[in-house]
């Protein structure tokens, strides 16, 4: 598995192309990482390029429960580099007053399924910080960092994708990265965006995902998504760990014949509607998957938004591969999940529709 | 600085008692006993807690931590340890329960007493008639703007507003003992500390209206002022959500090793949020330079501290914390100003975070929107308002010192009614806001989304004028 999903990521960087993006990075060579690994260095550069920087959370400073923050601590010291008292709102909170006084707060929260006691100070805090105070305030320098998405036995609770709580939220910026190399530059990115950020890491690829990762300090823009496979028959969005399982549906599809077109969005709030709506007017056609519950999820707002600009040359009803509307569960997983094979069978039935 | 002492043994006694410390031993972790504290210690140092005291050249590094042996009366348990992690605890045969309420309250700390005369030995830092007469003058103008403004919601010129009516005291007191560096994050019922730090009514005023002169640029509801040339947190409604940011604010302050500290309020409610929790616990951790000021004014809205927590108030929780603490009688300008001047150099000095419980009274309702004859007697209210006034009490204090006089508040009152009254005519001929600031600031560069949705609104509004209140230049 994981050196398929190896091959699959090599061959993901291989395609990059996009909308004005960073050849130079995605054709470049460097170390072969894992996620948690690139997620490590990009840590390490972010704390060395700004000493008014910080990472901390509970358990970070042995390394964390991945491993993302190792080193950190011996490296760059314990006052930069802390454990936190469990308190997930007590570390939202304690890393807003931190930025608010010019500091890179780059905070961990254990899993995103906990996310949520620090609901309150990232919505009505965080969100709002900067247009409350009439801009003589912001808590730009607020990151915080969160492993999502299905492990293969998570359960309820460490398995959960709350990307679209946030997605609803002015002020914010969501991001999910793909891969090793993109989930360095794309931290970086936010770990430096003036705004805060909230960036959810697809912890089945910590270290399931292998590719090679550039060593030097390297960002990927926010907000611009990236066609990562060409087509002409339909265009599939998706974000983090779902566009490996994406991309094999691609595969199989092409061999009947159905030249798919791939798109990671990257970033989720604000999202590049320019780059999905440019290739859905030459598909004609749109499919977007995303693990979690497919009620109220982020592939909604897609879906409205590409109809409302690309009605007239739409050939089939968006359709969207989601997880089901329940909790996330343990024994079902398998059939909860949007699978490759129900991928390929929304693609076939949207071609032939 | 020269600071009075009490014969302060009975305080300290007594402090005894209500710590429990009849006879405990302070143990580093060599295991060498320590001398219970004697009163000769404290003759030369502030004033601090007996508990304390001998702690006060321990390192607060927290690698660091100090075993406390509780003796309990059986001697033959005693220098017998159990080496739990996080320290080691004697252990004892006899099962006591702690009780759920120490047998005396907490007591308050106050130097003045309800006549506005100075209690003979009392301990406090002297305030001199500049000091003391500015103090006064600011108590009184944070009236008459609440009086005023209120009427002015009343008359519908603005939407709503809070009044501090009954917390003068803790307003401009606790301001004064703090400098301009320190980092305010207030709750909402504070506006004494942004206008002792210089707010003029005029910029009061235009944040209640909500004109083109608000610094908030009319996205918030009145009296959520904030201003960062006065070191001053944009106030938010949430309760208690400034706490854990106090902790940051400090831990910032520390790490950039500022002369400040951090300085947030919090109500009696909003002790009961989590974040009150979340802030005191991470401040104490992580030894943050904070000083926690809970106005303790016995209501949250409707609802009484009775229906609010079982505690002994809120100085109790302090040491929850591992967080120094002190009750002040919040209506005692002199005690407040006292307190705080002593927290804030122990939290700038030592690093570490003060809890302060400021006790006091609500003399006005919760806010425009609550009438509080509901559910509290009328009669309360009135002897808060006139006899426990704490404006009235310093008032007396600083005439008797023959540093003010009955020509100097009939001026200062009547100048200050004057100068409001022109500043919400003013604010509210004012010019409103650009529409485009309905779009700015939600990030520090509008994205493509909010570009788009501002040409919509602008094409909507030349299109159909009759649909929106006018001024809003587009």
């Amino acid at each position: 598995m994981a050196a398929l999903l190896g091959r699959s990521c090599r061959k993901l960087g291989f395609l990059s192309s996009g909308h004005g993006a960073r050849r130079s990075v995605s054709t470049e060579t460097g170390k072969s990482l894992n996620l948690y690994s690139a997620i490590n260095q990009a840590l390490h550069i972010a704390l060395d390029s700004d000493p008014r920087s910080y990472v901390f959370g509970e358990d970070v400073g042995f390394g964390g429960v991945f491993r993302c923050t190792t080193g950190l601590a011996e490296r760059f010291g314990k006052n930069r580099v802390f454990n936190t008292p469990l308190c997930e709102q007590g570390i939202v909170g304690f890393g807003i007053g931190l930025a608010a006084m010019g500091n890179r707060a780059i905070v961990e929260i254990q899993f995103a399924d906990y996310i949520y006691p620090a609901f309150d100070q990232i919505v009505n805090e965080a969100a709002k910080f900067r247009y409350r105070s009439g801009n003589q305030f912001n808590c730009g320098g607020l990151t915080i960092r969160a492993p999502y998405g299905a492990v293969g036995h998570g359960g309820h609770y460490h398995s959960q994708s709350p990307e679209a709580f946030f997605c609803h939220v002015p002020g914010i910026k969501v991001v999910i990265p793909r891969s090793p190399r993109e989930a360095k530059g794309l931290l970086l990115s936010c770990i430096r965006d003036p705004n805060p950020v909230v960036f959810f890491e697809p912890k089945w690829l910590y270290r399931q995902a292998v590719e090679e990762v550039p060593e030097h300090d390297y960002m990927i823009p926010l907000s611009e998504a990236e066609v990562i496979r060409e087509g002409n028959d339909i265009t599939l969005v998706g974000w983090g760990a779902q566009l490996t399982i994406m991309e094999q549906a691609c595969l199989e599809a092409e061999k009947e014949g159905i030249s798919c077109e791939l798109i990671d969005l990257k970033t989720l709030l604000p999202w590049d509607k320019e780059t999905v709506e440019a290739s859905v007017k030459k598909t004609g056609r749109l499919l977007i998957s995303h693990e979690a519950p497919i009620t109220g999820g982020f592939g909604a707002e897609i879906s409205a938004t590409i109809l409302e600009r690309c009605f007239l040359k739409l050939e089939a009803p968006v359709t969207r591969v989601c997880g089901l509307d329940t909790p996330f569960p343990l024994v079902f997983e398998p059939f909860y999940m949007p699978t490759k094979n129900k991928i390929l069978d929304a693609i076939k039935t949207t071609v032939n529709y | 600085m020269a600071i009075w002492f009490a014969r302060s043994r009975n305080l300290v006694s007594s402090l005894r008692h209500n710590l429990c410390l009849s006879s405990t031993i302070l143990v580093k972790r060599d295991y060498s006993p320590r001398p219970v504290f004697t009163t000769s210690q404290l003759s030369s140092t502030v004033f601090l807690s007996p508990y304390v005291a001998s702690l006060r050249h321990e390192s607060t590094a927290a690698e660091k931590q100090l075993d406390v042996v509780q003796h309990s009366d059986d001697q033959e348990d005693a220098l017998q340890e159990l080496d739990f992690p996080g320290g080691n605890v004697g252990y004892t045969s006899e099962m006591k329960f702690i009780p759920e309420s120490s047998s005396r309250r907490i007591p308050c700390y106050r130097v003045l007493d309800e006549d506005g005369r100075i209690i003979p030995d009392s301990d406090y830092f002297p305030v001199s008639e500049k000091l003391a007469v500015r103090m006064y003058e600011q108590m009184a103008t944070l009236q008459v703007m609440d009086h005023i403004f209120y009427e002015a919601q009343r008359q519908g010129r603005i939407s709503f507003y809070l009044t501090s009516l009954g917390e003068e005291a803790i307003n401009i007191a606790s301001a004064a003992a703090l400098s301009p560096e320190d980092v305010v994050l207030p709750q909402y019922r504070e506006p004494g500390v942004l206008l002792w730090r210089g707010f003029t009514l005029e910029e009061f005023a235009n944040q209640c209206f909500g004109n083109k002169d608000d610094y908030g640029k009319g996205r918030q509801m009145p009296i959520h002022y904030g201003s960062n040339r006065h070191n001053y947190f944009t106030i938010s409604s949430p309760i208690a959500t400034q706490l854990p940011q106090a902790a940051g604010v400090g831990y910032s302050l520390k790490m950039e090793k500022k002369n400040a500290c951090a300085v947030t309020f919090i109500g009696d409610g909003g002790t009961s949020e989590g974040d009150f929790h979340a802030g005191l616990n991470f401040a104490a951790v992580l030894e943050a330079p904070v000083m926690f000021i809970c106005r303790n004014n016995g209501w949250a809205i409707s609802t009484h501290t009775s229906e609010q927590f079982r505690s002994d108030g809120i100085v109790v929780k302090g040491q929850a914390y591992g967080i120094r603490s002190i009750r002040v009688d919040g209506n005692d300008a002199l005690a407040v100003y006292s307190a705080v001047r002593s927290a804030r150099e122990m939290a700038v000095t030592e690093q570490r975070p003060v809890l302060i419980e400021a006790m006091t009274y609500r003399v006005g309702h919760h806010s425009t929107s609550d009438d509080s004859t509901k559910y509290r007697a009328a009669d309360e209210i009135q002897h808060w308002k006139m006899s426990r006034n704490p404006v009235n009490r310093f008032k007396k204090w600083v005439e008797d010192n023959g540093w003010w006089s009955e020509e100097d508040e009939s001026e200062l009152r009547s100048n200050t009614r004057k100068q409001l009254l022109q500043a919400i005519q003013a604010a509210e001929k004012c010019d409103k806001q650009p529409l485009k600031e309905l779009f700015n600031d939600v990030y520090d560069v509008k994205p493509k989304n909010l570009e788009e949705q501002e040409l919509g609104l602008k094409e909507l509004v030349e299109r159909q004028p009759q649909d929106y209140p006018s001024g809003f230049h587009v």
